[in-house]
């Protein structure tokens, strides 16, 4: 049984206005427990609706939502139980923090949860030593920590719901190359540890290509490929002609391959690159020898 | 939800009234409302009516857009038509114990309500048929000989530029900031009142906090683009009045005297 | 020698502590010394916290140092009485596209600055105009900012200063809250600004792609100048720059990694095509 199941979800906006815009279109989408997806589209190309709707944060035009096999807006579930199961990072969640302290802030989602004191503080200290967050930060406030720190308190607030399914929309943004790798890290940590379903909505091929186990690419309000990493990148070409920026190096040998090099063009990350041309140079050193 | 208030109220067009000079509409709905308070009798409110309608039909407003515009008023005029009739003194048209309905008060609650519809309608007609900026530009230029007696009221239009800038801004956030704690659990649509109140804190004091940030922000932003306050300062955007501004403020005097004079000749 | 329109002189930079706090106040800036020629575009680049968007602050009087002298156009910025002069001659840019948007209608926002100026209302309507064209937003000047999209807003901006007529424009991480489109859109406009209108650049940025379209790049770390070179040279440096949690462009990344595995290989490569046609003779050789 998928973790994520949608069937024919669409949401229209503004209906009978002259705004109405149909955000997701007739979505199909099976999501297995345990997966580390990606999501990449463009602004605008139904993601971010797409992940209110798992959460039951939006309620769909027509079409379902199941989570771990329940149809989340049927009459005896509670959607306020779904969100604990859902646990969703908005685009810069350091703007939703409020407690006076760090410690109470990350215990607000489990606080909320009717969870006894213990275990919330259990949570809390797992949560912030995984984020990276120093055991005397819990009592600053988080108001005076620096941007980063902010942002991982934000994250730690969610994880520490241990939802089944987390839902991050773009962690990253705004933050400098090492910020961004350092959260990207703790994310798949946290997935190692738990095994739960993760989702990671990013601008950045790089980012996903790094991390993800599969990627989920939106396109126009519909799903346009939910495949396996290398999978997708195998259609790189395909990408670039809707307007998505594929990962320079992946432009580099697809660029190789129109000058007549017979290459693989599924690469992605530069330890792969490396691997495809030394590789390569093997190959043709032994049809090289061959020949001769 | 929250994106759906229209702020300002301002319905775009070509109509004439739409084309008319801010600083003369604001002038003549000045002196529109001088007509209702100035009229005695029910034939000089309805001088005042009847330049009303001319105005609205020229400004191609939908009707249906005039009577939204009333909702909010609806208790008031409830109120007023209830303190009229009952409690005027006269001659009683019918009697039920201790209340008495009045040919005096009908009258009079009548007279009241026409006047808070036309009054309501007349002002929404200036919002209606003027963007806010144009608004409050025209408002600083009608009140900058203020400035003589030290009124900051460039300030003050800043002030009200700045806001109208950030409603949509704030508005879309505090949605955002809604969805992320209800992520979290916060449950916002049950409990007892002193419940709620306090479920409102994890979306007040972020939204309280970023709107601080994005005051400092900008602040720095307008230092960088020179801004010393109002002095010296020259506007893009011309006010520019013609012949049909000045007409339209003469009919409306025109209308005022009537409504004047009707007073006298039933006075 | 080119022209310096911006030049920092030995700047020293702390925040002021708490009166209570007796600890000595963390130094942001030290002897940091830099000239900007006229006509150039530089990025600077560093990890939140290194100083950068403090040296960007400096250059329009903004803040000013603590030690040393910042001048612009020969301007010292701590002269008050020639400050609009100096923010007339050096505008800039921030992240937050909201947050530096002050009118409800696009042109008139790019008016702002002429308007505080005093400029007379024609002069104005023309070079408000030519600002818009010139970031390629003119269709859009009766638009409300808030229906705009992030890089729209930003070129809004952009505009906004262009129409002061300065010599420099300073942008800090103007990217950094972009989508992929925004961000091209904002950087197009930046180089088109730099090459066709010879306004000189600063770019601060998180992405080593944008910096690596700089004429020049200067690396902060801690308050001080680590690297200051063409781009080529100082993405060649492929180990400091990861050291200082900073990054490299993937080709140059991956050039270095060939060079680990001992393949012959340059470092100094930093575009995909260079990157494309050193691996073409590699594989084809």
């Amino acid at each position: 049984m998928p973790m994520i199941k949608t069937e024919g979800l669409t949401y229209t906006y503004s209906i009978g206005t002259p705004f109405e815009k149909t955000a997701v279109n007739n979505i199909d989408l099976e999501i297995e427990e345990g997966t580390f997806s990606g999501i990449i589209g463009h602004t605008g190309s139904g993601k971010s609706t797409l992940i209110q709707h798992l959460n039951g944060l939006i309620r769909p035009t027509s079409g379902k939502v199941f989570i771990d096999g329940e149809d989340i807006w049927s009459k005896d579930v509670k959607i306020r139980d779904i969100r604990f199961k859902v646990g969703l990072v908005f685009q810069y969640p350091e703007y939703q923090i409020f407690e006076e302290t760090v410690y109470k802030d990350i215990a607000f989602g489990p606080k909320n949860m009717g969870l006894p004191d213990d275990e919330i503080d259990r949570r809390v200290k797992e949560t912030a030593e995984l984020v990276g967050l120093k055991p005397e930060t819990l009592d600053k406030s988080p108001f005076e920590l620096s941007g980063g720190q902010k942002r991982r308190v934000a994250i730690a607030g969610v994880m520490a719901m241990e939802p089944k399914v987390l839902i991050l929309d773009e962690p990253t943004a705004g933050l400098d190359p090492k910020g961004r790798d350092k959260i990207l890290g703790q994310i798949k940590e946290y997935h190692r540890q738990k095994n739960t379903t993760v989702l990671l909505v990013s601008h950045s091929m790089e980012d996903v290509a790094k991390f993800a186990d599969k990627i989920l690419v939106m396109n126009k309000a519909q799903v346009f490929c939910y495949e396996d990493t290398p999978e997708v990148f195998k259609r790189a070409d395909e990408l670039t002609g809707i307007g998505l920026s594929v990962p320079q190096i992946t432009r580099v040998f697809l660029d190789l391959k129109k000058r007549g090099i017979d290459i693989r063009t599924d690469v992605y990350t530069t330890e792969f690159a490396k691997k495809t041309i030394l590789e390569y140079l093997e190959n043709k050193g032994k049809r090289g020898g061959a020949d001769a | 939800m929250l994106k759906d208030i229209t702020i300002g109220q301002f319905f775009p067009g070509k109509s004439p009234v739409h084309k008319l000079d801010p600083r003369f509409k604001i002038i003549i709905t000045g002196i529109f409302i001088g007509m209702l308070f100035s009229a005695d009798g029910f034939i000089a409110l309805g001088v005042g009516i009847v330049f009303l309608i001319m105005a609205f039909l020229i400004s191609e407003i939908p009707f249906k857009l005039m009577l939204k515009s009333l909702k909010p008023i609806v208790p008031i005029i409830i109120f007023t038509s209830v303190l009229n009739i009952f409690f005027l003194d006269g001659a009683p048209l019918l009697k039920l114990g201790f209340i008495k309905i009045t040919a005096e008060g009908l009258r009079t609650s009548a007279f009241m309500v026409i006047r808070i519809i036309a009054l309501i309608m007349g002002s929404s007609l200036l919002t209606y048929t003027t963007s806010p900026i144009t608004l409050t530009d025209a408002i600083e230029r009608l009140l900058s000989p203020l400035k003589k007696i030290k009124l900051p009221v460039h300030e003050l239009a800043m002030m009200m530029t700045i806001a109208l800038r950030f409603i949509p801004t704030l508005i879309e956030e505090t949605d955002k900031i809604i969805s992320a704690q209800k992520a979290r659990g916060a449950d916002m649509e049950s409990g007892s009142i002193m419940q709620r109140v306090k479920a409102l804190t994890p979306i007040l004091i972020p939204l309280f906090v970023s709107a601080f940030r994005r005051a400092e922000e900008l602040a720095v932003a307008m230092e960088c683009r020179c801004y010393q306050g109002g002095d010296g300062r020259t506007r893009l955007r011309q006010l520019k009045s013609d012949g049909r501004d000045y007409f339209a403020l003469g009919l409306s005097i025109v209308f005022l005297n009537i409504v004047i004079g009707l007073n006298i000749i039933f006075g | 020698m080119a022209e310096k329109i911006i030049s920092a002189q030995n700047v020293d930079f702390h925040y002021e502590n708490d009166p209570e706090d007796k600890t000595p106040p963390k130094q942001v800036l030290k002897n940091v010394s830099l000239d900007i020629e006229r006509g150039q575009f530089t990025a600077i680049l560093g990890h939140n916290g290194s100083g950068k968007s403090t040296i960007a602050k400096h250059m329009n009087g903004i803040l000013l140092p603590c030690g040393g002298k910042v001048y612009v156009d020969g301007i010292d910025t701590c002269d008050e009485d020639r400050i609009f002069d100096v923010r007339q001659r050096v505008g800039m840019v921030f992240q937050n596209p909201d947050n530096q948007l002050v009118a409800t209608i696009v042109e008139e926002d790019v008016a702002f600055a002429l308007e505080n100026l005093g400029v007379p209302t024609d002069e104005m309507r023309q070079r408000v105009d030519d600002a818009l064209k010139s970031v390629g937003m003119y269709e859009y000047r009766e638009h409300s900012p808030h229906q705009l999209s992030g890089g729209q807003k930003q070129r809004i901006a952009i505009a906004g200063i262009i129409a002061m007529r300065p010599d420099c424009i300073v942008l800090d991480e103007p990217t950094a809250m972009l989508d992929p489109k925004g961000r091209q859109e904002v950087l197009r406009t930046i180089r088109k600004l730099n090459h066709d209108f010879g306004i000189t650049a600063v770019l601060i940025t998180h992405y080593m792609e944008e910096a690596a379209q700089a004429d020049r790049i200067v690396v902060m770390d801690n308050g001080e100048i680590l690297m200051d070179d063409i781009p080529k040279n100082v993405f060649s440096n492929v180990e400091l720059m990861k050291r200082i949690g900073l990054d490299v462009p993937q080709v140059t990344e991956l050039m270095y990694l060939l060079g680990q595995s001992g393949l012959p290989s340059d470092t100094h490569i930093i575009s995909e095509g260079e990157c494309a046609d050193a691996l073409a003779l590699l594989l084809k050789g």
